[in-house]
């Protein structure tokens, strides 16, 4: 099995927000990006799949040479080739076409991509993926598994609100991944046999094809400082219902 | 022209959602000068649709559609979308409608703006703000293509009263059988209880709790006050609840009127995600956890002690008040 996994270079998580050149611009000073953690969730089952079926995982991402050092720590963590569409990734569409004529060109069966980008939120990208490759899709997939035989069969466990549905289907697929395709401490973090090997792998730059762009980020703000929080003692439980009710009227 | 809603329901009844995207599409068609039209899929009472502006529906009565399935769902969107020529397409922010959405905006080659929080700031251009990096900044997001299409965060824009005449049309579109090439084999979903997705209360639960076998007063206090359960991230690592009551950066985002965290210290992931959420309660031991400087009220002392008094006081008040 032929494994893409999308892969997206993010803020990490504990990252402060700021906006510059009059807020039309994320400030990246003193920012340190990662795999986005929806996509960690993803590589790291592909590495399963890697060891366990003898999958080949690639992995690919759209953006300027800036994002290299992502990639390889995903070919650290164990992916086996890296691809880097060189442009920078305006909105979901645009990197969906990106990432669609990568996974024509390179036949891939499996795609896995993270259900959204922590940074601009677009959760997008898998299904237009799919849309444009006209395959089966997946999103919010907490559990995945697939028979390699004649028919491929996957059977797959999305999140819905409130539960989780059992999907059956076949390959090939999309996923939109996230936390529960694998658990939070099977990620790996790279030791330095994978560093060293990771600087020998390949790390292919593609150009981009001409792409719609659906839509563009004006400008953007942060959101207003809260107001101070108002305590209540302990041991006057009722004043904060009183408050709940009259004040902030929720309930 | 028109403005297109996709109204969302659940076993024949609309969900909430469903009546503020339709009141978010009543206000886009207003400023276009147009009529907003419902899509809706074995949806009963479709006329209670007219309390929030829709003009008219498209009913679709379909056993295939009975079960959600969300490349079947988008094609018939699509159709719709080209019978109305429809120019805005308005869509809520559940599980199901944000799987289904970008297989419809990849067809329509439309660019799609999720987490819309009010109403579009501009028509020419299109320009609506939104949340982006986890609710810790908003963008102002310009859509670029003849097709629109706006994502509706729950709980953002509200539902407006705004009584019409309404119109319901038969819709019988084709069914691409290839859609269900995807089969749903289960569904194993909470019943009677109220989701994070779609609860006006959430009550949720930290470390400071120590254990799982500490949660039956965090489920006692969401009964009593008709809320979700919810969890921290380590608790959800540790095991403790499962995967799918985390929230935060990397879990659900929470946007309930009312947001109730016990023993949850407020990790900056933490409060990014319940950030959208309007009110926010804060019980803790650590007068110095950072939730105390993102809450609306708070309480400095012991869960233990704190919660089965809050739960107390709740049931006497809920006794007088209903």
């Amino acid at each position: 099995m032929k494994i893409l996994v999308c892969i997206s270079n993010v803020p990490d998580t504990t990252s402060k927000i700021n906006f510059a050149d009059g807020d039309t611009k994320f400030d990246t000073n003193g920012v340190q990006f990662v795999i986005n953690p929806n996509d960690e969730f993803g590589l790291t089952r592909a590495m399963w799949f890697k060891e366990k079926q003898g999958s080949t995982v690639h992995v690919a991402t759209v953006g300027e040479v800036s994002v290299e050092p992502t990639l390889r720590k995903a070919l650290a963590i164990g992916a086996d080739e890296a691809i880097r569409i060189n442009a920078v990734p305006t909105d979901g569409l645009f990197v969906a076409q990106q990432l669609a004529e990568v996974v024509k060109n390179g036949q891939y069966d499996l795609v896995i991509a993270g259900r959204e980008s922590i940074d601009y939120n677009g959760g997008m990208v898998p299904g237009m993926l799919a849309t444009l490759l006209d395959v089966n899709f997946v999103n919010t997939c907490i559990g995945l598994e697939i028979e390699e035989d004649e028919e491929d069969k996957v059977t797959a466990i999305r999140e819905i609100d409130g539960g989780k549905e059992t999907l059956a289907t076949t390959l090939p697929l999309v996923v939109g991944g996230q936390k529960g395709l694998v658990e939070e401490s099977e990620l790996r973090i790279p030791n330095m046999r994978g560093i060293m090997m990771a600087r020998k792998k390949a790390l292919n730059v593609v150009e981009p094809i001409d792409a719609i762009q659906g839509t563009e980020d004006k400008k953007f703000e942060k959101p207003a400082p809260k107001g101070t929080v108002k305590l209540v003692d302990s041991d006057k439980i009722e004043e904060l219902i009183d408050l709940l009710h009259n004040e902030a009227k929720v309930i | 022209m028109s403005v297109l809603v996709y109204t969302e329901s659940e076993n024949g009844k609309f969900k909430k959602n469903a009546f503020e995207a339709a009141s978010y599409a009543k206000e886009v068609a207003s400023l276009l000068g147009t009529s907003a039209i419902a899509i809706t899929f074995n949806a009963h009472d479709n006329e209670s649709l007219g309390e929030n502006g829709i003009s008219k529906v498209l009913k679709v009565s379909n056993e295939q559609l009975k079960t959600f399935n969300a490349k079947a769902f988008a094609s018939v969107i699509a159709q719709a979308v080209e019978k109305e020529n429809a120019k805005v397409v308005i869509v809520s922010s559940s599980a199901d409608t944000k799987f289904m959405v970008p297989i419809l905006a990849a067809r329509l080659k439309a660019g799609y703006a999720p987490n819309v929080v009010a109403a579009p700031e501009s028509i020419e251009p299109f320009t609506v703000k939104r949340t982006a990096f986890s609710n810790k900044g908003f963008a102002h997001t310009q859509i670029n293509t003849d097709i629109k299409i706006v994502g509706v965060s729950n709980n953002a824009f509200g539902q407006i009263e705004n009584k019409v005449d309404i119109e319901i049309e038969d819709f019988s579109p084709n069914i691409d059988d290839s859609s269900f090439l995807m089969k749903s084999i289960e569904v194993d979903k909470v019943v009677g209880k109220a989701t994070i997705a779609d609860a006006d209360i959430v009550v949720s639960g930290g470390r400071g709790l120590k254990g799982p076998e500490n949660w039956g007063m965090i489920e006692e206090l969401a009964e009593v006050l008709g809320a979700a359960t919810a969890c921290s991230k380590p608790v959800s690592d540790l095991g403790w609840r499962p995967h799918g009551e985390h929230v935060g950066q990397t879990g659900k985002p929470v946007a309930s009127n009312l947001y109730i965290a016990i023993g949850i210290s407020g990790a900056i992931q933490h409060l990014a995600g319940v950030s959208a959420s309007k009110t926010k309660v804060v019980i803790n031991t650590d007068p110095e956890a950072p939730f105390f400087r993102a809450a609306d009220y708070g309480i400095v002392g012991d869960a233990f002690e704190v919660v089965p008094k809050l739960i107390e006081k709740l049931k006497d008040f809920k006794a007088q008040n209903t």
